[in-house]
């Protein structure tokens, strides 16, 4: 017996953390020095709920996959290109900034609406997956408030194990405190998973899959409708700085692993 | 005075290299990406290379290839593959995209490819989708070794390489039948690429019995019976990250393993093609990729030298945080500034115009099968009918060769169309324009490129020669030396273009395309426009005064036996390639990107440091070309040579062109001290 899965992951892209990053006044508020030219990924944690979805949706047939992300159209085609040649998955795209420098609610309420917007999805069969944060955000609230928007209450985070039974059950495990984890059984769909890492690999790249999924991620983008959360928003950053403790980045080769762990102690401690 | 923000990424290549809109392409090169920054650069950091043994590790590579999709990339997609169409581009981007890291894995993953190149062009449909399909990786529930194979054309010596025209590799029959005779192939090969692992080996060789004709290329098997020796590993000190050796072959395969098929008559077999029509059109594509090989090492230099400059004084005493050498390092001196430009601006020239080459490739690649469908429907069979045929169409393809290069205001469009839409027409100007610039890339890019990726090394003082060098500088320079000898040396490439740069048609584009420069400058001064026109013209006149001049002894100037006045014609030529093509990128970056959400902010700044850096490069050509031309025009008399008086004032305007060359090269210097650079190296030590 298998279930019928409706996954959608949300998630967007972030700078290419090898980039320097450098806070500056745009006109609409705070943004990121050069942001539109910097290289961009797919959210680290975005990634890890995605190949979930995917490995999940492969294991029960009949299941799908939709990737909602908010962010910059013209970026997240670049970045798409690497992404679909990974796992098939239907995208469905809000065009707006994902610097980060957004209210958790307002990205919530804009998901909420796209996910309300996909032709042909049971919110019975509905599972929505997105990371427990995010790289350009760490507050962790964007799922929660998403959840409770779609009126899904059977919330997860910190999720790094899912297994479905065949009844439709599910069981998960999150990360809670001490490196411990807290397994819980729910009954079934529909729930929210913030994902962490996940157990999985970065699949390999299938270029077919990608031909496949291309086909219908270069419609979603160029439909994309605007999503300006940035200018109607009630946010207002008061000021935006570079952490001041900051650590020069040093490239070593060979070095012992407890080497590393007591220059990082003796910086912190310092 | 501009600034240059960040360092040019997908969005600016995309467009500069016409590929906004073919998401099939932008995928290959992520894939081909991710290998180089991870598998292949762990290899290089780990030292795989210092050995020329093939190794697990090194084997690690493959896998890579076959999970990416990379090993697919050149097959169609009823093969296995996933693009429908010519992949000269394809090919040609993800090549570039592993040489960025390293050129043997670069090398080892187009090997296979070079194999399957004979059978691709000239095989039998048969021929074709049995081994295309063969070395497409196993697709889930398909249970099977993927294939890999070897193209052996070089021999041992005395006949190595260059002279495709002499051979020690033999063929003859063993047992005759009249439907598919068993052969007996014995040959011995030099420099094989892909050896190691070779599953099978397309081999030149040439009849050594009277009932078979002149040569063929044939597709030996490990399975066949026989010898199938790999021989000793080529002990070789660059691209190491491919696997190299000197087999030998001793087989008995069926008749019908001849690329391309034969036919018996009056008791002899009859290859439908010999050896040298079917290397001539593999060699005709995949030399593009070898020279971009050798540009993307220029190209990949920049960020690596830049942060070598600016943090050369950080971590010491030597400078205070804070202070302008801690910041800039010796990026606070012009040189260090001014000459990574240089090295810049070669690589971005190379770029143009051998991506310029794997578009016209695919351009050209169904032309050419149309036309060998209409000669055929025509009845016009025979290389000497059809140039005869094409002869005929001289004047036509002149014209269109005008219009090609007049801005679309100022042509008949419906003419032009009509042109455009004819095959034969077509097939003429664009094999003229290819038989430019197959070989130009191959000889400017890996020629030209090696020296300098000399000054790059240079740029990081004595680290630049040590293994903990970041961008593996130093194996790159010795790497493009391989890559300026294989699939032909220098010599190759010159004698190529000595023959195929005297043709009307192509003349008749050089001077449409000083006409087209004269244009660019006028709306587009400062990008060094002039310099390359009046450099063509220059170079236009010496041809033709060399073609109708004899030197102070009564000898004739352009001759085929003459490489001392002949290649260097080559090379003047080869400089200049770089800067139109880059030009016209330039100019499209321009159009285009104005209108790209990602580049459309920061683009009069980035066009502006581009067009710098292409009147730094066209600089540099202009005098280049202008140089050779004049030894060339004044090297050969005694004294004051006659009828060169026009000479003396178009070289003049060549120098006149030059103005503000210098200005841009402090501008462009200037913008590279102020470029915002990865936290990280794009790829580990
Ligand atoms: C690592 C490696 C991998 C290779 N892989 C393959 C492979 O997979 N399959 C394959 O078939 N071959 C392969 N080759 C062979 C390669 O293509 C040849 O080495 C190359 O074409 C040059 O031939 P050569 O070395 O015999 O040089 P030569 O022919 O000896 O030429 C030496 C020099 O002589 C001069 N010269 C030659 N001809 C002329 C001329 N007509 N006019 C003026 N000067 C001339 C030039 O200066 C030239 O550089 C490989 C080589 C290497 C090193």
């Amino acid at each position: 017996m298998s279930n019928e899965f409706h996954i959608v992951v949300c998630g967007s892209i972030v700078p290419d953390p090898l980039q320097t990053l450098e806070p500056v006044q745009g006109a609409q508020g705070p943004e990121l020095k050069n942001e539109m030219m910097l290289p961009a990924v797919l959210d680290p944690w975005a990634g890890h709920a995605l190949y979930e979805a995917a490995n999940l949706a492969a294991k029960n047939p009949g299941s799908k996959v939709w990737l909602v992300s908010l962010g910059p159209k013209a970026k997240l085609q670049q970045v798409m290109m690497n992404i679909a040649q990974k796992v098939p998955f239907e995208l469905v795209c809000a065009d707006g900034s994902a610097s980060g420098f957004t209210d958790s609610f307002e990205v919530a309420t804009v998901l909420a609406q796209s996910i309300e917007g996909i032709q042909g999805l049971d919110k019975s069969k509905l599972l929505v997956f997105g990371g427990w944060q995010s790289a350009s955000r760490g507050s962790g609230a964007v799922m929660q408030m998403l959840g409770e928007l779609l009126g899904i209450s059977e919330q997860f985070q910190g999720v790094d194990k899912l297994t479905a039974g065949d009844d439709g059950s599910l069981e998960i495990m999150e990360r809670i405190e001490g490196g411990a984890y807290q397994v819980s059984a729910c009954n079934g769909t529909p729930a929210v998973l913030g994902w962490a890492t996940g157990e999985l690999p970065e699949p390999p790249n299938n270029p077919q899959v990608g031909m496949q999924n291309m086909r219908l991620v270069m419609p979603a983008l160029q439909q994309a409708k605007p999503a300006d959360v940035v200018q109607g928003s009630s946010l207002a950053f008061a000021a935006v700085e570079l952490p001041q403790q900051r650590r020069e980045t040093r490239v070593v080769k060979d070095m012992p692993v407890e080497d590393m762990a007591r220059e990082i102690v003796e910086w912190l401690n310092s | 005075m501009y600034t240059l923000r960040t360092l040019p990424g997908d969005d600016v290549r995309q467009i500069m290299w016409r590929y906004a809109d073919r998401y099939d392409l932008q995928m290959s090169v992520q894939s081909a990406r991710g290998i180089a920054r991870t598998v292949v650069a762990k290899l290089v950091a780990e030292g795989a290379r210092n050995t020329h043994e093939w190794t697990d590790q090194k084997a690690e590579l493959l896998t890579a290839f076959d999970q990416s999709g990379l090993t697919a990339l050149f097959m169609d997609p009823h093969q296995g593959g996933f693009i429908e169409g010519p992949k000269n581009l394809a090919l040609a981007l993800a090549a570039f995209e592993l040489a960025w890291v390293d050129g043997g894995a670069a090398t080892c993953s187009l090997a296979t490819n070079l194999a399957l190149a004979p059978i691709h062009e000239k095989g039998t449909p048969e021929q074709r989708d049995t081994y295309m399909g063969q070395c497409v990786p196993p697709q889930p529930g398909e249970d099977r070794e993927i294939r890999r194979g070897a193209f052996a054309l070089t021999e041992p010596l005395p006949y190595i390489g260059v002279d495709t025209g002499v051979m020690c590799g033999k063929v003859r029959v063993a047992e005759w039948n009249d439907e598919d005779p068993i052969l007996e192939v014995d040959k011995r090969g030099r420099f094989i690429t892909n050896m190691d692992f070779a599953n099978f080996v397309t081999a030149a060789v040439e009849s050594d019995d009277e009932r078979i004709k002149s040569s063929c290329m044939i597709i030996l098997e490990e399975e066949d019976e026989g010898t199938y020796d790999r021989g000793a590993p080529t002990l070789k000190m660059v691209h190491q990250l491919s696997s190299t050796r000197d087999p030998v072959l001793k087989l008995r395969v069926p008749a019908s393993r001849i690329i391309g098929g034969f036919e018996i008559k009056d008791g002899t077999i009859i290859p439908k093609y010999s050896h040298g029509e079917i290397i001539g059109s593999v060699f005709h594509r995949t030399r593009i990729p070898v020279g971009l090989m050798t540009m993307a090492k220029l190209i990949s230099a920049v960020e690596p030298v830049i942060r070598y400059h600016r943090k050369r004084f950080q971590g010491g005493d030597a400078a205070k945080e804070g202070t302008p050498r801690f910041d800039h390092g010796i990026q606070m001196n012009e040189d260090a500034l001014q000459r990574l430009v240089d090295v810049w601006a070669s690589g971005e020239a190379g770029c143009s115009l051998g991506f310029a080459a794997s578009r016209l490739a695919d351009a050209f690649d169904p032309i050419e099968k149309a036309k060998e469908k209409l000669f055929e429907e025509q009845g016009v069979v025979g290389p000497r009918k059809q140039m005869m045929a094409l002869r005929k169409l001289k004047d036509t393809v002149q014209e269109f060769v005008e219009l090609e290069h007049l801005p679309e205001s100022e042509r008949d469009a419906a003419r032009y169309q009509e042109l455009k839409d004819d095959t034969l027409v077509q097939f003429a100007y664009m094999e003229a324009l290819a038989g430019i610039l197959n070989p130009a890339t191959k000889l400017w890019c890996t020629g030209v490129g090696a020296t300098v990726m000399r000054e790059a090394v240079s740029l990081v003082g004595g680290y630049g020669i040590t293994e903990d060098c970041p961008g593996f500088l130093m194996q790159k320079w010795t790497d493009a030396q391989l890559e300026a000898t294989y699939e032909g040396p220098e010599a190759v490439q010159r004698r190529h273009m000595s023959v195929t740069m005297t043709s009307d048609v192509f003349q008749a584009t050089v001077s449409a395309w000083i006409g087209q420069l004269r244009r660019v400058e006028s709306d587009n001064p400062g990008m060094g426009a002039e310099a390359t026109a009046s450099a063509l013209e220059l170079w236009q006149w010496t041809l033709n005064h060399l073609q109708n001049t004899k030197d102070a002894e009564g000898r004739k100037l352009y001759h085929n036996k003459r490489q001392g006045v002949t290649f260097p014609m080559a090379d003047a030529l080869g400089w200049l390639l770089g800067p139109y093509y880059l030009i016209l990128d330039i100019l499209e970056l321009k159009e285009k990107g104005a209108m790209n959400p990602v580049l459309a902010d920061g683009i009069d700044d980035l066009v502006a440091f581009y067009m710098d850096m292409a009147n730094v490069q066209a600089a540099r050509a202009a005098g280049e070309a202008a140089r050779i031309c004049t030894e060339l025009v004044y090297g050969f008399a005694n004294g004051a040579p006659e009828g060169v008086e026009p000479f003396a004032g178009l070289k003049a305007k060549v120098d006149a062109g030059m103005a503000g060359a210098r200005l841009s090269k402090d501008r462009a210097g200037k913008a590279l001290s102020g470029v915002m650079i990865p936290e990280a190296l794009d790829y580990p030590l």
